[in-house]
């Protein structure tokens, strides 16, 4: 699919809807970086389509001048599915979150990604439901007070990485709402790959949970307690990246960099393209306060494209058979009836 | 439809009142015990019935050959039988020998029932079959179940103890049971039977029972279908002929709106009980663009469907009840966002799981109100299998030109049944115009504006430069499409949305009235009970009785004529099978007093008992009709 050079800008992206979240909620910046990123894509507009289902982050698609499909409860990566099965040639992007897309939408998320349809799937984790007012979500943490579980929340907490690693997604990484440098990379590079483009952005909700992310995030802290994962690259943090990760067996540990008994070569290096998600999982499951929490591109492989497939089986369908629809219909033992004379 | 060809002469149809199964196998495969079993428990449980033995002509012709082979036939019926010896709809086919003997007796899409193991190259050979007949596609004009009854009954006696000669003499006891299931009559009868013919060999009675047992619940796992819509056409209109199911049907006039439009098919399904052959069917036609999607549940069947909608294609998804349960929110949101989209919704017995081989019309109600808000859908069904296929192309053309959901109710038995088709020529298919929105310079896009004569919105497609725009399941502005809280918008749109809907009334053709215009008697109808009411109301005319029938292939909403229609008669009679769904919508609408004949057996009526049934309407209605 050859894609046509065009020049287009920022505000070309941007609908003459009123944008309406909460003053100082994460989605703006996620937004804003979306509409920054596309027209450097050299898209068409009018190939550009944002499906949502319901939540805080399900708007965005009003917001976007693209076309746009705000649809129901977790249900957007069915439609994008179908949307994309349909016209291959459109880009397509999924916009959903914790609630919408690991709760009641779990199942679809799951099969978008096994299949590898190519879809951009941005999921905002502000782990909390805000549309419906402060319930706990599915990546809420343990014991955690909410409306819905004032004696603390017993549901024990998904990762969407793990769930999208274990599903075989071609594309996973996650990023954060403040750091808007890093998650426009991030999102460029989702948005160039083929196939399935999981993202987990940690997305601020100001009302409900707010400073969710502040123990690793907060730019005070930030680079002593994220990694930023580079493709080849040793994992080494810290504001004088005096630290790295080295692998204990499966266990990740923090070692320093000056120690004397340390080794180079012992370090973490961080590699996109292993078939085997292991290594991916490990990286996940790196929590803060213990590990530094990572960011950036966790995996990324070439693996058949669904809607490629399908549109390859119809192509070799039709050099074996041409079709005629009079021969399906006489398909089959067939008997003629003679008009009856009179 | 090919009640009434296009020279008005009558189609006569019978359906399911009458069965002939031939069992046939080897001399020594037992098909004369499961022959008369069968026969005694059918005169058992009320049926008529007739039989006919047939052993082999030599006394001693080898095993496995066609002279060795053994039969019984058997038919029964809801009614009395007049006719001996007719050919059998059902065989049962022990090995190949039985297959090749019987063959030549059986009419085109009769049911053939294999014993698949016996089908092995020695057994061929006895036959005479240079390759097996279950692989060369010869016998591609019948019903083919292949079952492999020896190796299941072999495991299903292998605890007993018994020795391999003793074990393979009940795989008769096994086919039984598959019959009785496939035929619904109770196996108590047998079970009694053998314990006392086995009296002292109490390990063989307990070995055919298990047999026996086993059989029965192969055909309840293995969702095995009996039903059959046997169509005897006293005269057809001349051209070339198939038999075509119900299902083949959906899907080949599905097929022939993609090639009449030129857009392409996209078919998103999970697969249900009765409803997955329209899978199967499509998906083998990628030739011609058709999309098959196997989607993860049925909610994802439908969204993905929603979604090439959007795409501009034709949006198909099809499931049985239960999955039209689940698939409620998202037709609501195409009812919002106003695509064209059609849903079939093959009917089962229900609630719940019910019973997924037995037919039921209980899900109209479903079809008309099943979802929150108002959120009216236009519901149309196809009255026998090959009019699946008209009324197809019919969901497809209202979807298309009014922007809105269609809901085509087939049911079981006529997903399952078949009936001569008459082929149509390309050329004869009906038109069918598709106009995408365009761009048009200088003008801001409107995507929920209104065409004045159907309400219709326009279908603009992604990709279109000029026309991006956002659709939603939130309640949308009049006319731009924006997100609107406004309460009076909101009832503008419901009424709108309503209207649109109704308006559909205009575009669909006038109820037709089978028999005189007017009389005592208004026999009414929808779906798949067709066959049975034509036939019984049919028998009335032809005894000088004023009762004529009007079958309803457009539910919602009604023809525009039909309450003048109903007002013409003195009684209007309406067998259904369900509670009276049909008949709730019809007194709500027009405040006739329809009356109700309600059976919901998992069986399709028979033509006797309607027949009874309209004969004391008949009686009731005392005065002539006034006028």
């Amino acid at each position: 699919m050859s894609t046509p050079a065009v020049k287009l800008t920022r505000k070309d992206m941007v609908s003459d809807q009123e944008v309406r979240w909460c003053p100082g909620c994460g989605d703006y910046a996620i937004l804003s970086q979306i509409q920054r990123v596309l027209p450097e894509l050299g898209i068409p507009r009018e190939n550009l389509v944002f499906v949502s289902g319901i939540g805080c982050s399900s708007r965005l698609p009003y917001y976007m001048s693209t076309y746009g499909f705000h649809s129901i409860h977790g249900r957007a990566p069915t439609i994008a599915s179908g949307l994309k099965m349909a016209r291959p040639e459109l880009h397509v992007w999924v916009i959903t979150g914790d609630g919408d897309g690991l709760s009641i939408g779990g199942n679809h998320l799951l099969h978008a990604m096994r299949r590898n349809v190519d879809l951009k799937i941005i999921l905002f984790n502000n782990q909390i439901y805000g549309l419906t007012k402060g319930q706990y979500s599915p990546t809420s943490e343990f014991g955690k007070k909410t409306k819905s579980s004032p004696h603390g929340n017993i549901d024990h907490p998904v990762r969407p990485l793990s769930v999208a690693l274990a599903a075989e997604a071609s594309f996973v990484a996650r990023s954060i709402d403040r750091d808007t440098k890093h998650l426009q990379q991030v999102l460029l590079r989702a948005a160039r790959h083929r196939g399935t483009a999981f993202v987990e952005v940690y997305q601020n909700c100001v009302i409900f949970n707010d400073g969710a992310f502040d123990e690793f995030a907060d730019k005070e802290w930030r680079a002593e307690r994220t990694v930023v994962l580079e493709h080849g690259q040793p994992l080494i943090f810290g504001a004088q990246r005096d630290k790295g990760i080295r692998a204990s067996g499966v266990r990740p540990e923090i070692v320093r960099l000056d120690d004397p008994e340390l080794q180079r070569e012992q370090l973490l290096v961080h590699d996109e393209q292993r078939e085997d998600p292991t290594l991916a999982m490990m990286l996940d499951r790196m929590t803060s306060p213990e590990l530094p929490v990572p960011l950036g591109v966790f995996r990324a492989v070439e693996r058949p494209v669904y809607d490629e497939l399908m549109e390859q089986q119809i192509r070799q369908a039709r050099l074996r058979q041409p079709p005629d629809l009079e021969a399906v219909f006489r398909q089959g033992d067939t008997w003629e009836i003679e008009p009856e004379a009179d | 439809m090919h009640a009434d060809d296009a020279a008005g002469r009558v189609v006569e149809r019978k359906e399911l009142s009458r069965v002939t199964i031939r069992f046939s196998g080897d001399s020594g495969d037992g098909m004369q015990l499961a022959g008369t079993h069968f026969t005694n428990t059918s005169a058992l449980i009320g049926n008529d019935v007739s039989s006919l033995p047939e052993f082999p002509a030599e006394i001693r012709a080898p095993a496995g050959s066609v002279p060795g082979v053994s039969s019984f036939q058997i038919s029964f019926a809801d009614e009395d039988i007049f006719t001996p010896g007719d050919r059998p709809d059902v065989l049962v086919a022990m090995n190949p020998a039985a297959l090749k003997a019987n063959l030549h007796d059986l009419p085109r899409g009769a049911t053939i029932i294999v014993n698949s193991d016996e089908f092995h190259a020695a057994n061929l050979k006895k036959a005479s079959y240079a390759r097996s007949p279950l692989e060369d596609g010869s016998l591609a004009s019948f019903r083919l179940f292949e079952v492999p009854i020896t190796s299941m009954n072999e495991r299903t006696l292998a605890e007993t103890g018994l020795g391999s000669h003793e074990v393979a003499r009940c795989k008769n006891f096994f086919a039984l049971g598959l019959m009785y299931w496939l035929y619904n009559r109770p196996i108590d009868p047998t079970l009694r039977l053998i314990a006392d013919k086995f009296g002292r060999r109490a390990d063989l009675a307990v070995a055919n029972q298990l047999a026996l047992k086993a059989g029965h619940a192969f055909g309840e796992t293995a969702e095995m279908f009996s039903e059959h819509y046997v169509v005897r056409p006293a005269h057809l209109k001349p051209g070339t002929y198939r038999n075509l199911t119900g299902n083949t049907a959906t899907a080949l006039g599905c097929l022939a709106v993609s090639q009449i439009t030129g857009l392409p098919l996209f078919y998103g399904s999970y697969p249900i009980t009765p409803a997955s052959e329209i899978l199967h069917e499509l998906s083998r036609f990628k030739q011609f663009g058709v999309k098959t999607f196997q989607a993860e549940d049925e909610i994802a069947a439908i969204g993905s469907t929603i979604g090439a909608a959007f795409g501009g294609a034709l949006g198909l998804t099809g499931t049985s009840g239960p999955g039209f349960a689940l698939k409620s929110e998202a037709l609501g949101m195409a009812v919002m966002t106003e695509l064209p989209l059609v849903v079939v919704n093959v009917q089962r017995a229900g609630p719940s799981t019910g019973m997924p081989t037995r037919t039921e019309q209980a899900d109209l109600l479903q079809a008309m109100f099943g979802r929150n808000g108002e959120s009216p859908v236009a519901v149309l069904a196809p009255a026998t299998p090959a009019d699946c296929f008209e009324m197809a192309i019919e969901a497809f053309r209202l979807a298309l030109r009014h922007m809105t959901p269609v809901v085509l109710l087939s049911d079981g038995y006529l997903a399952n049944g078949s009936e001569p088709w008459r082929v149509p020529a390309l050329a004869d298919l009906p038109r069918i115009e598709v106009k995408y929105a365009e761009a048009r310079p200088g003008e801001t896009f409107r995507p929920y504006a209104r065409d004045p004569q159907w309400l219709a919105r326009p279908w603009a497609v992604p990709g279109t430069p000029g026309l991006e725009h956002r659709l939603g399941t939130l309640e949308k502005q009049d006319g731009s499409g924006t997100v609107s809280y406004d309460g009076e918008n909101h009832h503008r749109m419901v009424e709108l949305r309503a209207e649109k809907i109704a308006r559909i009334a205009q575009d669909v053709p006038p109820q037709e009235v089978w028999g005189g215009d007017e009389g005592r008697v208004l026999v009414l109808g929808w779906g798949s009970t067709f066959g049975a009411l034509r036939s019984a109301v049919q028998r009335h005319r032809r005894e000088g009785r004023a009762v004529s029938h009007a079958h309803l292939r457009y539910l919602n909403p009604f023809p525009a004529n039909l309450g003048e229609i109903l007002g013409r008669f003195e009684r209007v009679w309406l067998p259904e099978i369900n509670l009276g769904q049909l008949a709730l919508l019809l007194r709500a609408r027009f405040l006739v007093d329809v009356l109700g004949y309600n059976r919901v057996a998992g069986q399709p009526f028979g033509i006797s008992e309607i027949y009874d049934q309209i004969g004391q309407q008949y009686e009731a209605a005392s005065s002539p009709p006034a006028r």
